[in-house]
């Protein structure tokens, strides 16, 4: 799926969805922020730049929210950061500058915009964040495409530690495999939790078991979202009922077949 | 009892505020922007605090099912601080979010002529942006504050009808009520406003335009006295549809001018109530 099909079945789906009304406002910005681009306009990159400085259609981008619906903001979002052309340093100020919702359409438009890892700050600092929005939206395939190694594993644990369900870690299945130091990570997590008399979140057993460098990929490819690895591959989980015995966190991958860090690009 | 709190500084409050709230009715929040105790130093404080308003607050709120917008501007008492009147220039780039509701805490702390310049200057942006604004009286000389509120709202390019005017009390009640105004009363455990005056000044002007709210921050306040007015007023006859109004239907239609008002809670992404409020996260 390229990026252009991407966007323009985005737009196709919102004309089919909006009202009349906001699929007006959503034609007139996409041709304000065309407009912008083709100008080639560079504003001031300041926090506290003037109000003047700021492009017109980077302010439909804060509206876009009530003009089309929560809902519907992120497509809507997306599809002005494209007609935009939006680079790096467009994604980063529209972030500085964005309320949750804002930044979360900025992090889920990366794949689409930025070809390279220079993005990689944004998503560095949703992950210092303890939004679930965020932090979700931060994981997406361009981390999996550009997170370094340690960053990425902790990203995974953060999801576990904050309840975001590790479906919305773009890659999983392919970025956990054989990778003993991440295996390792969660096995002491696991430790951790059962000596304090706590549950062990399911989705820590689905990840260690993508760990292993036998497991299968689930036919999981740089999509977003979806079930990650077959659950046959899942290990026995007994319930970790009490202070009593480590979990035994199953199948470790074997620490001297992985080439750990440097596998990962 | 559903109890939506106008005026609420939930940036200083505990998540078992926010618990104890939901308990007694409360579903929605307006936190203005204000002080913070301890004065800023630049605009960068601002915009982080602003941030924050449109940020990590609506996310704890949702986390506790309580839907949460805010006012935004520079406050009266750091309009006097020429290290902190920059951030005027910044309110624009704020003034366009989805949630945001009016302009303020504008108004006046110790009528300046710099208080003057912001307070004119913030009823523009408001008129400009097409929001309400929440006007906050002065704790001292609060007569002659709110006098001088009035000229500069007749002033303005910003309808009357669309400024809350609030902190008002027995001496000020008047004259905002015939001004036009929407009227804000702030219920304090000691100080402003109490629950058995707050149902006097009902029973004496009537529930129109009428707010209550807890203005609850990190002084001592306390976050439930709205839930306590609306006791007080069944208690003294009112009606459960007066109740309603004041704590419900009047604060809607006043930040729902702004035309931003959402007041579905959309929980968030998160599985695990509560959870990255924990510190396990962090």
């Amino acid at each position: 799926m390229t990026e252009r099909s991407t966007v323009a079945d985005l737009r196709s789906h919102l004309d089919a969805v909006l009202g009349g009304a906001a699929r007006a406002w959503l034609d007139q910005a996409t041709d304000e922020a065309t407009t912008y681009a083709a100008a080639g306009q560079t504003p001031g990159p300041a926090r506290t730049s003037a109000p003047a400085a700021t492009p017109v259609w980077e302010l439909r981008f804060a509206e876009a929210g009530r003009r089309c619906g929560p809902d519907h903001a992120d497509a809507a979002r997306l599809v002005l950061l494209h007609a935009a052309r939006a680079d790096t340093d467009a994604l980063t100020r529209l972030y500085e500058h964005g309320t949750a919702t804002e930044r979360r359409a900025v992090l889920r438009s990366l794949p689409h915009l930025v070809p390279g890892p220079d993005a990689l700050p944004l998503v560095e600092d949703a992950l210092r964040t303890n939004d679930t929005r965020l932090v979700a939206a931060a994981v997406g395939p361009y981390a999996a495409a550009h997170l370094a190694p340690q960053d990425w594993r902790h990203a995974v644990l953060k999801c576990l530690f904050t309840g975001v369900p590790v479906d919305a870690v773009a890659g999983l299945a392919d970025r956990s495999r054989a990778d003993a130091e991440l295996a390792r990570m969660l096995g002491d997590y696991a430790e951790e939790r059962t000596a304090a008399g706590r549950a062990v979140p399911d989705d820590l057993y689905r990840v260690l078991a993508l760990t292993d460098p036998s497991a299968v990929n689930g036919g999981e490819a740089p999509a977003p979202t979806g079930p990650e690895g077959p659950a046959a591959a899942r290990p026995d989980r007994s319930a970790p009922t009490g202070p009593a015995g480590p979990a035994a966190p199953a199948p470790f991958a074997a620490p001297s077949t992985s080439t750990g860090e440097e596998q990962e690009s | 009892m559903r109890i939506f709190d106008p005026h609420i500084h939930m940036t200083s409050r505990t998540t078992d505020d926010y618990e104890a709230m939901y308990e007694a009715g409360v579903r929605a929040v307006v936190e203005p922007a204000f002080w913070l105790g301890q004065p800023r130093t630049s605009p960068a404080s601002f915009v982080d605090y602003f941030d924050s308003l449109l940020g990590w607050e609506p996310f704890r709120a949702a986390q506790y099912g309580i839907a949460h917008h805010c006012t935004i501007a520079l406050n009266p008492k750091e309009a006097n601080d020429p290290r902190c009147t920059p951030v005027l220039d910044v309110l624009p780039r704020y003034l366009v979010k989805d949630n945001v509701v009016a302009v303020g805490e504008i108004g006046y702390d110790s009528m300046t002529p710099a208080e003057d310049t912001a307070l004119a200057a913030q009823l523009q942006l408001a008129a400009d942006h097409e929001l309400p604004a929440l006007v906050h009286t002065p704790h001292r000389d609060k007569l002659a504050g709110l006098r001088r509120t009035l000229d500069i709202v007749a002033e303005s390019e910003l309808s009357v009808e669309r400024v809350l005017i609030d902190h008002l009390n027995e001496t000020t009640v008047k004259e905002a009520k015939d001004a036009g105004c929407w009227l804000g009363f702030s219920v304090y455990p000691d100080t402003k406003m109490d629950e058995d005056r707050m149902v006097a000044i009902l029973r004496a002007h009537g529930p129109e335009k009428v707010l209550v709210n807890s203005a609850a921050d990190w002084g001592k306040s306390d976050p439930l006295k709205t839930r306590k007015v609306g006791d007080a007023m069944l208690h003294a006859g009112f009606s459960d549809d007066d109740v309603d109004r004041v704590l419900w239907r009047n604060p809607v239609a006043f930040y729902g001018l702004s035309g931003r008002l959402a007041l579905d809670v959309t929980d968030t992404d998160a599985t695990h109530e509560g959870n990255s409020i924990l510190r396990g996260g962090a």
